[in-house]
């Protein structure tokens, strides 16, 4: 089958199919219309199943699952829940985040959700179970801070990593709270934010870092190098190359005009070397808009230690959309395709590895995500 | 057996019905029943801690009702509302 985006909005899901050169694309009818959709996942070891996080406005969170390409869907028979009676009474307003885990275990998947939770199903997303090692403990209320600590529409847990050679070593992030890591499958979990900016709490007498407490946007495990994760943070772009526990700031090599700041970060399936963000207008009032009105994506293919603007094709001026952080994606194909969806509806795509980009759906409702698959 | 009136957000669960019947002397007994018959109905309609979701409106005849131990009177309706959302 030919490469698709799998596009979340705010109002629905809509599924783009590319010919066979990636210049063409057909654009599915909506699913879900009027639903607020925030991730939309290709099972990547079986390519056939699809899984989808909803929140009908009145009906509140669910997953959906389609066995046959998103022809048809069915709702999880116990979708992520709190515990009922739980001491704290949580309640989940909307599920954020979907992870398929490994091949070792081909019917388990996390969901992340608002507010911070981690979820788990072990049968294909058809019921899922609260992860009670990160959610009940006992520091986990520090950790996740207070309502002064979330996005504006709530409290995120996203970015869900599964070690690919050990499904038992997961990271996770939160907006805000940092990066965590576990490596017992979720029983325990300790903060891995060493060198991670803070520049929104003021420095620490002692002149130490705070442990947790930041605001990872998105973190990115390299799958050829499990050992390299990518994070674009509210205050910058950072490189971990584990062991190490201490992310370098590459972002400080960016164009100083440009700044740092931006939801997502992709990288390159063949090169852990190369990397694509998108920078966001940090200053002011924090727009989160590009910078100067003018679209740019920057790559790096030295680790960091340099960055290339990518802008043909995007509008020369006067465009003011925003890129989630879920909402930036890149194919397997050589050369490399990168794709993202904006908050006023559109889906740009480079089959170039970014030389040039152009716009191949317009008039969609705002994109929260857009992930790729081939379906078998 | 009291009448359930069924929004337009919630007829996907109820094969496309705008009222259905249920059994129960309370909110919360309905509630149970339409589950039994309508799987997936009652977590659409209340959260895990068993709060009202914010954008339903629960009436038991003309009454606005939060608390799912309020009595309904088998000749009583019960409607549910999609209350002002979207945009």
């Amino acid at each position: 089958m030919p490469l698709q985006l799998y596009i979340a909005t705010r109002k629905g899901i809509w599924i783009a199919t590319a010919n066979a050169d990636r210049t063409s694309w057909s654009l599915s009818q909506p699913t879900f219309l009027g639903t607020q959709c925030h991730h939309v996942v290709l099972d990547p070891r079986d390519r056939k199943t699809l899984l989808a996080a909803s929140r009908q406005w009145h009906l509140g969170p669910t997953v959906f699952r389609s066995d046959d390409g998103g022809a048809t869907w069915k709702e999880a028979a116990s979708p992520p829940r709190f515990p009922t009676g739980e001491a704290r009474g949580r309640a989940v307003d909307h599920v954020f985040w979907l992870t398929p885990s490994t091949a070792d275990e081909p019917e388990v998947w996390y969901a992340g959700t608002s507010p911070k939770g981690l979820f788990r199903s072990e049968d294909g997303g058809r019921s899922w179970e609260p992860v009670a090692g990160f959610n009940d403990h006992p520091e986990q209320l520090k950790w996740i801070g207070g309502d002064k600590d979330e996005t504006p529409d709530g409290g995120k847990l996203h970015s869900i990593i599964v070690d690919p050679r050990d499904p038992k070593h997961l990271y996770l992030s939160m907006s805000g709270g940092g990066t965590f890591e576990s490596t017992d499958r979720g029983a325990d979990w300790r903060p891995l934010n060493s060198g991670v900016a803070m520049d929104f709490a003021p420095p620490k007498d002692d002149g130490t870092e705070y442990p947790y407490g930041h605001d990872p946007h998105c973190v990115i495990l390299h799958p050829q190098r499990p050992d390299r994760l990518w994070m674009q943070n509210h205050c910058g772009i950072y490189r971990l190359d584990r062991p190490s526990d201490r992310w370098e700031r590459v972002g400080k090599n960016m164009p100083s005009e440009i700044g740092d700041v931006g939801f997502g970060v992709v990288s390159h399936p063949r090169d852990p070397d190369t990397a694509w963000v998108f920078p966001m207008d940090g200053g002011g009032n924090w727009p989160r808009t590009p910078i100067d009105g003018k679209p740019a994506v920057y790559v790096t293919r030295d680790a960091g230690a340099s960055w290339t603007r990518q802008d043909t094709g995007f509008p020369r001026e006067q465009a003011w959309w925003t890129v989630k952080r879920q909402a930036m994606c890149l194919d397997a194909g050589d050369p490399v395709g990168l794709y993202f969806g904006t908050t006023n509806g559109e889906i740009w795509a480079s089959i170039d590895e970014g030389s040039s980009f152009r716009c191949i759906i317009p008039h969609l409702p705002h994109v929260y995500s857009v992930t790729s698959g081939e379906p078998a | 057996m009291p009448r359930v009136i069924v929004p337009t957000q919630l007829r996907g669960y109820t094969a496309g019905k705008d009222e259905v019947r249920a059994e129960g002397a309370t909110l919360d007994e309905i509630l149970v029943d339409l589950d039994r018959q309508f799987p997936g109905f009652r977590f659409r309609v209340i959260d895990e801690q068993n709060r009202v979701r914010r954008h339903i409106i629960l009436f038991v005849g003309q009454e606005r009702q939060e608390d799912l131990r309020t009595p309904v009177p088998p000749t009583t309706d019960v409607t549910i509302v999609g209350a002002l959302s979207g945009g």
